[in-house]
C-alpha cells in the first residue's frame, strides 16, 4: 500500500510509539518529510508544503492531537501560509465578483423581506405567489452567498497544502501503565473491590430501578383482550354508504359490477370502529358468485346465505397489514389492495390469488330489514384485518 | 489593525477565562484533506441543521392533536370537512402562515436529502474502506444514525395525519401486530388502544421533535468529535501516508469552503421547495380508515421495507391457535436487518479474516478491494431490487408490464441479482487493476510510433507522472495469515487449526484477492501472489515519495515529462 511510507519528521522520531514493523518499513523514516520539502507544488504555484511540528509523546494524547507541541508553544509562530494570492490582477477581478455576489445577496435578502410584507397568503393563488417570491429570493440569497464564498476561497485565498503528522491512536505502554495504575488506585481507595457486600448491595439496589421504566410504560394502552376478534357490526345494523351516510336497498344497488364502501349505522364517524368495520359491497350478475350453501366460511366459496340478490359484503380491511383494499377491477372481479397488491377474487369468497396476504377478506353476513334496507345479520364470523399472535 | 484590537479585546477576555490560545490555535491550523466525496457527510450535517431550523419553525403552529374538528380555513376545497387538529394545523401552516408552505417543503426536502446523504456517505465510507481501524466506532455510530434517521423520517411524515401518512401508520400497526407473542400488546401500547385511536400523533410528535433529534444530535456530535480526534482519512496520492494528513488548514480554508457548502445545500433545498411540490397533504385529504388511493408510495428511504412487504409470498403458520405471520414480520425484519447487521459486523469480520490490525488512514480505491467492492455492489443490488419492488405498481403502470411479473422478477432477483452483481463487479475491479498494472509497468501510451533501427515499429510510452503513480500504486497488501505455510515451523498456529481456521484461510484468499503490483516501468515483482509483495510495494511508494528516482529506473529520458505532471 502506498501509505506504508511513514512521514515522521526527523526530530519527532525518537520518543515515538513504535509502529508495527510491516507498517513502517524500517529504514524509510524521514522519507516523507524529505519528499515534502522537495516536492513540486501543484500547478507550479508558490504554495508552501510543510510539515507542522511533531508533538512530544505526551502531547499526542491530548484531545486535539497536536496541542502542546514543545516547538510551538510560547514562540512566535512561523508563517506557513502565504499572505496574498499569487496573481494580484486576477485577485482584483475575483474580489469584484465576490463583492458583487454578496451585494446581490443582500438585495435578494431585502427582496425576501419585501415579498413577505407585500404578498399575503390565505388563498391558493396567493399562497402559490408568496411561495414563489419568498422561495426565489431566499434561494438567490443562499446561492449568491455560496458562489461568492467559493470564488473567494478559490481565487482570493492562495492555494495551500499543509501536512500534519498522525500518530497511532494507541497510547504508549507507559501511558497505559499509568492509566492502569491510576484506575486501580481509585478502585482500591474506593473500597469497591475490597468490600463485595457494598458492591453487590448497590447492584441489587439498582435492579428494580432498571425495570421500573417498563412498569411505568404499562399504562400506555389497554391490553388487547379479545377486542381484535370483533367489530362494530351486529345483527340488524344498517349498511350506510360511506360518505353520504345513507342506507341502501338492493333495488338501488342493482347494476352488476357496482361497488360501494359502507359502514355500520352509528359508527361512520368513529375512526376506531371503521378501522375494523369498513366493508365493501359488490353487486354481481346471477351465477357469477361461486356459492356454498354452508352457514360458515368455506374456502374459495361465497356463503350464499350471507348475500342478498347477488350482493356480497366483504371486509375492506386487507388481511395483510390492514390497508383498505380499495381497488376493484370489474372485468376480473379482483379486489386489489393498493398498498402491497394483495389480490382477492370477489367471486370466490375473496380468495387470495396474488400478493402477500394469507387469508381471504372475511365475508359479512347481510340481509334486508323490514323497510327493505341492507342490514348486517351478524358480526363477522372471524377477526378482520391483519394477522396477530392471538388469532387462531 | 482591527484584527489586532479584536484579539486584544475579546480574545484576551476569553483567554483570561478559558485558556484557549494554544488549543484553539491548533484547532485553527488543523489540516483537512480535500476530496469531493468528503462533502457527502457535510450534506447530511447541513441537512440536519436545516431540519432543526425549519422544524422549530413548524412547531410554532403545528398542533399534535387527533381531536376531530371541522375545517374552516383558507383551503376552500376542504372547508366543512371533518379532520384532526394535526391535519388542520398543517393546512394552516401551508395556506395561512406566510412562508409556511416554503418552510414545510424545505423541511420535507431536507429530510429526503438527509437520508440520501447518509446513504451516499455510508457507501463512500464503505467502498473506500474508511471504516477500517481505527474508525470502526464511527462506522457503528453511523449505522445507528441511519436507523434513527429512518424512524425520524417515518414519524415525521406521519404527523400531518393525512390519508397517505395514515396508511403508513396502519402498515406500521399491522407490522407490529405480526410480531410473535408480544406484537398485539406492543401495537396496543404504541397506539394507546386499537388503531388509530387518538394517541399516536402526540406520541410520535414528542419522539419526532425531541427524543430522536436529541439522540441524533448527540451521536452526530460524537461522530464529528471522533472524526476530528482521529483526523479525517485521505485519498491516496503523492506524499500521503498512513502517518500524515495532507490538506488545507481548517482556518481559513475549510471554514470558508464548508460555509459556502452550507449555503449551497440550503440553496438547493430552497430551490426544490420553491419550484417542486412535495407531500401536498391537501390533495391527499385527511386520514380516514376506509379510503386509500392507488399508487400510494412512502418516502424513498422506506421504499426498501415497502418492497420487502410486497415481494413476500403469502406464508403463515398457525400452530396451536396462534399465528406466525411470516408474510409480514419476515419482510419487515429480515432484509433490512440483514443489510444492517452485515454492515455492522463487516469491519470486524474483515479484520478477523485478513488479520489486518493496522490503522488505515489512506483510503482504498474501490477497485483495489475487489471483494469488498463486489460485496457492496451485491448488497446495493439486493437493496435496490427491493426498493424498486416497493414501486412495483408504478413501474407496472409506467412500463405497461403486468404487475405480477415485476413481483416475480423481484422474488427471483433478490437471490440471483446480488450474485451476478458480485461476480461482475469483481471482474471489473480486477480488470481495472490490470489496467493500472499496465500503466505502472509500461507507462502511458503516447500515440507516437517509432521505428527501431532494426526496422521494428514500437509505440512509445511515457512513464506515469509521480502523482498518478502514487494513486495507481496505492494497493493494500495484507500481511499473510499466521498459517503453517508461511510460519517458520510447519505447524499451523493454534488460531489457524480446526474448522474455524480453515474457514478463515479460505475467506482470507477471497477477501484479499487482488492482483499483484508490478514494479514501475518494468520488472514485475512477486510471484503473482497478492500478499507476497509487501516489501517491494513499500519501497516503490517510498521511492515515489523521495522524488522520482524509483520510476526513473527505465526511463530517465522521460523524466522531464513526468515532472510536469501533465500525464492524463
Amino acid at each position: 500500500m502506498s501509505n506504508s511510507s511513514p512521514g515522521q519528521s526527523g526530530a519527532g522520531d525518537s520518543g515515538e510509539q513504535s509502529w508495527p514493523e510491516y507498517l513502517t518499513g524500517a529504514e524509510s523514516r524521514g522519507a516523507a518529510a524529505a519528499a515534502a520539502e522537495g516536492s513540486v507544488p501543484p500547478e507550479g504555484r508558490a504554495a508552501p508544503h510543510r510539515v507542522i511540528g511533531t508533538p512530544a509523546p505526551a502531547a499526542a494524547r491530548t484531545l486535539l492531537a497536536d496541542a502542546g507541541d514543545a516547538g510551538d508553544s510560547g514562540e512566535k509562530p512561523v508563517r506557513e501560509m502565504p499572505a496574498g494570492p499569487p496573481d494580484p490582477i486576477r485577485a482584483k477581478k475575483a474580489e469584484r465578483i465576490v463583492v458583487a455576489c454578496f451585494l446581490l445577496a443582500m438585495l435578494a435578502g431585502f427582496g425576501f423581506l419585501v415579498a413577505y410584507g407585500t404578498i399575503g397568503v390565505g388563498t391558493i393563488t396567493k399562497t402559490l405567489h408568496s411561495n414563489l417570491a419568498l422561495g426565489a429570493t431566499l434561494s438567490l440569497v443562499f446561492l449568491l452567498l455560496g458562489i461568492g464564498a467559493v470564488i473567494w476561497v478559490r481565487h482570493l485565498m492562495p492555494e495551500v497544502e499543509l501536512t500534519e503528522q498522525r500518530h497511532p491512536m494507541r497510547s504508549t505502554p507507559q501511558e497505559r501503565e499509568a492509566f492502569k495504575g491510576t484506575f486501580e488506585e481509585g478502585a482500591e481507595t474506593s473500597q469497591f473491590v475490597k468490600r463485595p457486600m457494598v458492591r453487590r448491595s448497590l447492584i441489587a439496589a439498582t435492579l428494580p430501578l432498571a425495570v421500573a421504566p417498563i412498569f411505568l410504560l404499562r399504562d400506555l394502552g389497554p391490553l388487547p383482550g379479545t377486542s381484535l376478534d370483533t367489530t362494530a357490526w351486529r345483527k340488524g345494523l344498517r349498511l350506510l354508504v360511506y360518505g353520504t351516510g345513507r342506507p341502501i336497498t338492493p333495488a338501488e344497488f342493482s347494476s352488476p359490477g357496482a361497488i360501494v364502501s359502507v359502514g355500520p349505522e352509528g359508527f361512520l364517524n368513529d375512526d376506531d370502529a371503521m378501522a375494523k368495520a369498513a366493508v365493501i359491497i359488490i353487486k354481481f350478475r346471477p351465477g357469477q358468485l361461486q356459492f356454498t350453501s354452508a352457514n360458515h366460511a368455506v374456502a374459495n366459496k361465497v356463503v350464499e346465505n350471507w348475500t342478498v340478490n347477488d350482493i356480497v359484503a366483504y371486509s375492506k380491511i386487507c388481511t395483510h397489514v390492514g390497508c383498505p383494499a380499495a381497488l376493484y377491477e370489474q372485468t376480473t372481479h379482483h379486489i386489489l389492495c393498493p398498498c402491497h397488491q394483495s389480490t382477492f377474487d370477489a367471486t370466490q369468497g375473496a380468495r387470495v390469488i396474488f400478493g402477500p396476504a394469507t387469508r381471504p377478506l372475511p365475508q359479512l353476513p347481510i340481509g334486508v330489514d323490514s323497510e327493505g334496507f341492507l342490514i348486517a345479520t351478524s358480526d363477522f364470523h372471524e377477526p378482520v384485518g391483519p394477522s396477530f399472535w392471538e388469532r387462531s | 489593525m482591527s484584527v489586532d484590537r479584536a484579539l486584544e479585546g475579546t480574545g484576551a477576555w476569553l483567554d483570561d477565562r478559558l485558556h484557549g490560545a494554544r488549543g484553539v490555535r491548533v484547532l485553527l491550523r488543523k489540516v483537512f484533506p480535500d476530496h469531493w466525496s468528503f462533502l457527502l457527510g457535510e450534506i447530511v450535517l447541513y441537512s440536519f441543521i436545516i431540519l432543526l431550523l425549519t422544524g422549530t419553525f413548524l412547531t410554532l403552529w403545528f398542533q399534535p392533536s387527533m381531536t376531530d374538528i371541522i375545517y374552516h380555513g383558507s383551503y376552500v376545497p376542504l372547508r366543512g370537512v371533518r379532520m384532526s387538529e394535526a391535519y388542520a394545523s398543517t393546512l394552516h401552516i401551508s395556506f395561512d402562515v406566510r412562508g409556511g408552505l416554503l418552510i414545510r417543503q424545505i423541511h420535507h426536502w431536507a429530510a429526503d436529502l438527509f437520508m440520501a446523504g447518509i446513504f451516499a456517505h455510508m457507501l463512500r465510507v464503505f467502498f473506500t474502506g474508511a471504516y477500517r481501524k481505527p474508525r470502526e466506532i464511527n462506522w457503528l455510530i453511523g449505522i445507528t444514525l441511519l436507523t434513527l434517521g429512518l424512524l425520524e423520517g417515518l414519524f415525521g411524515y406521519s404527523l400531518p395525519d393525512d390519508l397517505l401518512s395514515g396508511a403508513g401508520l396502519r402498515i406500521l400497526e399491522g407490522v407490529i401486530q405480526s410480531i410473535p407473542i408480544v406484537g398485539t400488546y406492543l401495537a396496543f401500547f404504541l397506539f394507546g388502544g386499537p388503531f388509530p385511536g387518538t394517541q399516536i400523533v402526540p406520541r410520535l410528535y414528542i419522539l419526532h421533535v425531541l427524543v430522536i433529534p436529541a439522540l441524533i444530535l448527540a451521536l452526530v456530535s460524537a461522530h464529528l468529535f471522533l472524526m476530528f480526534h482521529q483526523k479525517h482519512t485521505q485519498m491516496p496520492g503523492k506524499g500521503r501516508t498512513n502517518e500524515n494528513v495532507v490538506g488545507a488548514p481548517m482556518y481559513p480554508y475549510f471554514m470558508a469552503k464548508t460555509g459556502a457548502f452550507f449555503f449551497f445545500v440550503f440553496a438547493v433545498l430552497t430551490l426544490a421547495a420553491t419550484f417542486t411540490q412535495i407531500n401536498p397533504i391537501w390533495l391527499y385529504g385527511p386520514f380516514n380508515p376506509v379510503a386509500m388511493s392507488a399508487g400510494s408510495q412512502p418516502d424513498f428511504y422506506m421504499g426498501m421495507l415497502e418492497g420487502a412487504l410486497r415481494v413476500m409470498p403469502a406464508w403463515q403458520w398457525v400452530p396451536w391457535g396462534h399465528t406466525f405471520a411470516f408474510n409480514v414480520f419476515i419482510p419487515a425484519l429480515v432484509p433490512l436487518g440483514l443489510v444492517f447487521t452485515l454492515a455492522a459486523i463487516w469491519p470486524f469480520l474483515e479484520q478477523w479474516v485478513t488479520g489486518d490490525k493496522r490503522e488505515h488512514h489512506v483510503n482504498d480505491r474501490p477497485r483495489n478491494a475487489p471483494t469488498r467492492t463486489a460485496l457492496g455492489i451485491g448488497v446495493i443490488t439486493f437493496y435496490g431490487i427491493l426498493w424498486a419492488e416497493g414501486a412495483n405498481d408504478i413501474i407496472a403502470d409506467q412500463l405497461n408490464v403486468p404487475l405480477y411479473w415485476i413481483t416475480w422478477a423481484a422474488r427471483v432477483g433478490i437471490f440471483v441479482g446480488p450474485v451476478i452483481a458480485y461476480i461482475i463487479t469483481k471482474r471489473i475491479c480486477l480488470g481495472l487493476q490490470h489496467k493500472d498494472n499496465h500503466l505502472i509497468e509500461h507507462g502511458v501510451e503516447t500515440g507516437i510510433i517509432r521505428q527501431l533501427p532494426g526496422g521494428e515499429f514500437i509505440e512509445e510510452t511515457r512513464p506515469v507522472d509521480a502523482d498518478s503513480l502514487a494513486v495507481l500504486m496505492s494497493r493494500t497488501n495484507y500481511p499473510p495469515l499466521p498459517s503453517g505455510e508461511t510460519a517458520e515451523t510447519d505447524v499451523p498456529s493454534r488460531s489457524m487449526r480446526g474448522g474455524l481456521g480453515r474457514v478463515r484461510e479460505r475467506l482470507y484468499n477471497v477477501v484479499t484477492e487482488s492482483s499483484a503490483l508490478p514494479e514501475p516501468n518494468g520488472h514485475a515483482i512477486g510471484d503473482g501472489n497478492g500478499h507476497a509483495i509487501g516489501d517491494g510495494n513499500g519501497h516503490a511508494v517510498e521511492g515515489n515519495g523521495h522524488g522520482h528516482t524509483a520510476i526513473s529506473s527505465g526511463a530517465t529520458s522521460s523524466q522531464a515529462d513526468s515532472d510536469e505532471g501533465d500525464g492524463h
